[in-house]
């Protein structure tokens, strides 16, 4: 720290004088980059080199280690790769990320949209739905996993309304429902954060738009579809584009919510399936291999997306 | 003097039955709406969502206070006869909620260390300070944002739990977070905003640039801080994957990570398992809630999406 407080000083004063010779090789005000050299460190250790380290480790014959040892780990070229692709669980984890998409994707978008342009005008009470909607967001996923453990129990709350509606096995052990409870549980949990956000680019349409609307005799209803919908197209891209990002990470939820991606791997996600293989059954080559798929996914997602949304 | 205010009469008689007919300003999409035979739906809709939102919370809260749970309807409202403090005893004694409490605060007061100061620093040099590199370190600090941290999970163990033995030490548990993209980015785009001059005068008397930041520039940018205190907390907080990895010994694991795994193993040893488990949930759920409640207006959503993980 005090490195960085005495070489500025020494630096900074002749702002006019002619460049020194360290301001011609580092630029006007080379203490800048001492100002940047922590985050710098940090992106170079907690970011570049393990990014370079998933890629690395996935092509070879990796295993854990004692400290210090040192065993020749072998370059096995896209072994860990076709391992991957054959393993039915790996499958059923991709898939799994599609029953995702297809619950939460049109959920939020619907929801959300109607939710943000019931709130998009000054009325009574609007802090606090606002805030209610929001509330889960802030919550601790653990904590609020364990009151939906208790809803959707065998004997819960859900069940008890139910009666003889309730499905058998119950519908965290039931592997009809498991995945689509745990997609519904997370598209409750981030709704309000989407809510946000349409309500943000709400009020970026232009209100002349819902006049012309009007005077062309279009109803609530019309122009909420024929005006706010396209309005807000890009929050619609990103909706779905952090919709793959979140059913391609999840973890916590099928970990606590399904008893570990249960009944029968129904609810696997690719995260928990890198943690059981790479660190619980020291894979992590193979663990690595999802990993750099699952981010190969993601970006093609990304893209199909952009051109089917037609965002720019 | 008369033409004028004659003029401004018969303006507003134009705009009277215009605005009849079809409100425009600001109320416009309120009014019109509530005066559709649709006008119902938006309350409607408003209430229906938040009963959904906040009831799993209150009935958290209910059935925490439940000596034996209930989970008939009649269950979802409070009944003096079955109030009890028990499972808050049951949920102490097993996972030890002071230690978790502790370990959490810690583990969260760490990253909001690191965040503010490597944030500020690197957030005032990306505004104010000409030095090489600096579209560089911008084009990068934009890049990793995309990166998901799952990606980069079995290489950080490797790295730093296998590595470097940081295993069940808080330290491993902060590095990974010490400081957020997010962070720096919204500090960047306060400090952006101020004239470089301001600090000119400054600098002639002979301050050093540290001085500049943290006299100069950091009180005019306390909103940003405060938006950033307020986001980091709730990251570390709430983050269960990568501490649950860390923290193997109970008396370093975080509430959220103590709280996980007595739902995952030892639950079912309780008298009332989801009585103590709900109990856990709400002293972990708590703290936030009310931080975001007492400081929503500080929230707004661009700067949320990209700082809470978890």
């Amino acid at each position: 720290m005090s490195a960085t407080v005495t070489t500025p000083t020494e630096t900074a004063a002749p702002s006019r004088a002619p460049r020194t010779a360290l301001q011609r090789i580092f630029g006007k005000q080379p203490h800048g980059l001492l100002f940047i050299l922590p985050y710098a460190a940090f992106l170079a250790l907690i970011f570049a080199y393990p990014l370079f380290q998933a890629v690395w480790i996935s092509l070879h014959d990796f295993f854990f280690t004692a400290p210090g040892v040192d065993v020749p780990k072998p370059f096995v070229g896209f072994d860990n790769y076709s391992a991957v692709l054959s393993d039915p669980a790996v499958r059923r984890s991709f898939l799994n990320v599609g029953i995702f998409l297809v619950i939460n994707v049109p959920l939020t978008v619907l929801v959300s949209l109607v939710l943000a342009s019931a709130l998009n005008s000054a009325m009574r009470g609007r802090t606090f739905f606002r805030v209610a909607f929001f509330v889960p967001y802030v919550a601790a996923s653990v904590a609020v996993v364990s009151v939906w453990l208790f809803l959707f129990s065998g004997g819960g709350l859900v069940n008890s309304i139910l009666g003889p509606l309730a499905p058998d096995p119950s519908w965290l052990v039931n592997s009809a429902f498991a995945m689509p409870v745990t997609a519904l549980y997370v598209t409750w949990k981030q709704l309000g954060f989407f809510v946000l956000l349409y309500l943000a680019a709400l009020q970026a349409v232009p209100k002349e738009r819902y006049e012309s609307a009007a005077v062309d005799g279009a109803g609530a209803i019309r122009s909420w579809w024929s005006v706010t919908v396209p309005g807000v197209r890009s929050a619609t891209f990103l909706v779905i584009l952090l919709a793959t990002i979140t059913g391609a990470n999840l973890f916590t939820e099928p970990y606590l919510l399904t008893g570990g991606g249960g009944p029968n791997g129904a609810s696997i996600s690719p995260v928990l399936l890198m943690y059981q293989k790479g660190i619980e059954q020291g894979q992590p080559d193979v663990a690595s291999a999802i990993g750099v798929l699952l981010i190969i996914g993601v970006i093609l997602m990304s893209i199909v997306i952009r051109r089917v949304t037609g965002d720019d | 003097m008369a033409s004028t205010s004659s003029r401004t009469t018969a303006d507003e008689n134009a705009e009277l039955p215009r605005t009849k007919l079809m409100p425009t300003t600001s109320m416009d999409t309120a009014s019109r709406r509530s005066r559709s035979p649709l006008g119902f739906l938006r309350p409607l809709a408003l209430t229906i969502g938040a009963l959904v939102f906040l009831f799993p919370f209150y009935y958290m809260f209910i059935a925490s206070l439940q000596t034996d749970p209930d989970t008939s309807v009649r269950g979802a409202f409070p009944d003096p006869a079955n109030l009890t403090l028990d499972n808050y005893v049951a949920i102490d004694g097993a996972i030890s909620l002071g230690r978790s409490l502790l370990n959490s605060a810690i583990f969260t007061g760490g990253v909001l260390l690191g965040t503010l100061v490597i944030g500020l620093l690197a957030g005032y040099a990306l505004a104010q300070l000409q030095f090489r590199g600096r579209g560089f370190m911008f084009g990068l600090l934009l890049l990793v944002q995309v990166v998901p941290f799952q990606l980069l999970l079995i290489p950080l163990y490797v790295q730093l739990i296998r590595g470097y033995g940081l295993a069940d030490s808080y330290l491993g548990m902060i590095l990974p977070f010490l400081v957020n993209g997010a962070a720096v980015f919204i500090f960047r785009q306060f400090f952006v905003t101020l004239p470089p001059e301001l600090f000119q005068a400054a600098r002639l008397d002979g301050a050093s640039e540290l001085q500049v930041m943290r006299l100069v520039a950091m009180p005019l940018v306390r909103p940003a801080i405060l938006t950033v205190t307020l986001l980091t907390f709730i990251g570390p907080w709430n983050e269960f994957l990568w501490p649950f990895l860390v923290t193997k010994e109970a008396s370093k694991q975080p509430l959220a990570v103590s709280l996980a795994n007595f739902i995952g193993s030892q639950a079912g040893r309780e008298e009332n398992p989801f009585g103590a488990m709900l109990a856990g949930a709400c002293v972990l759920a708590v703290p936030m809630v009310l931080l975001y409640i007492l400081f929503q207006r500080h929230f707004n959503a661009t700067d949320i999406g990209s700082g809470v993980k978890g």
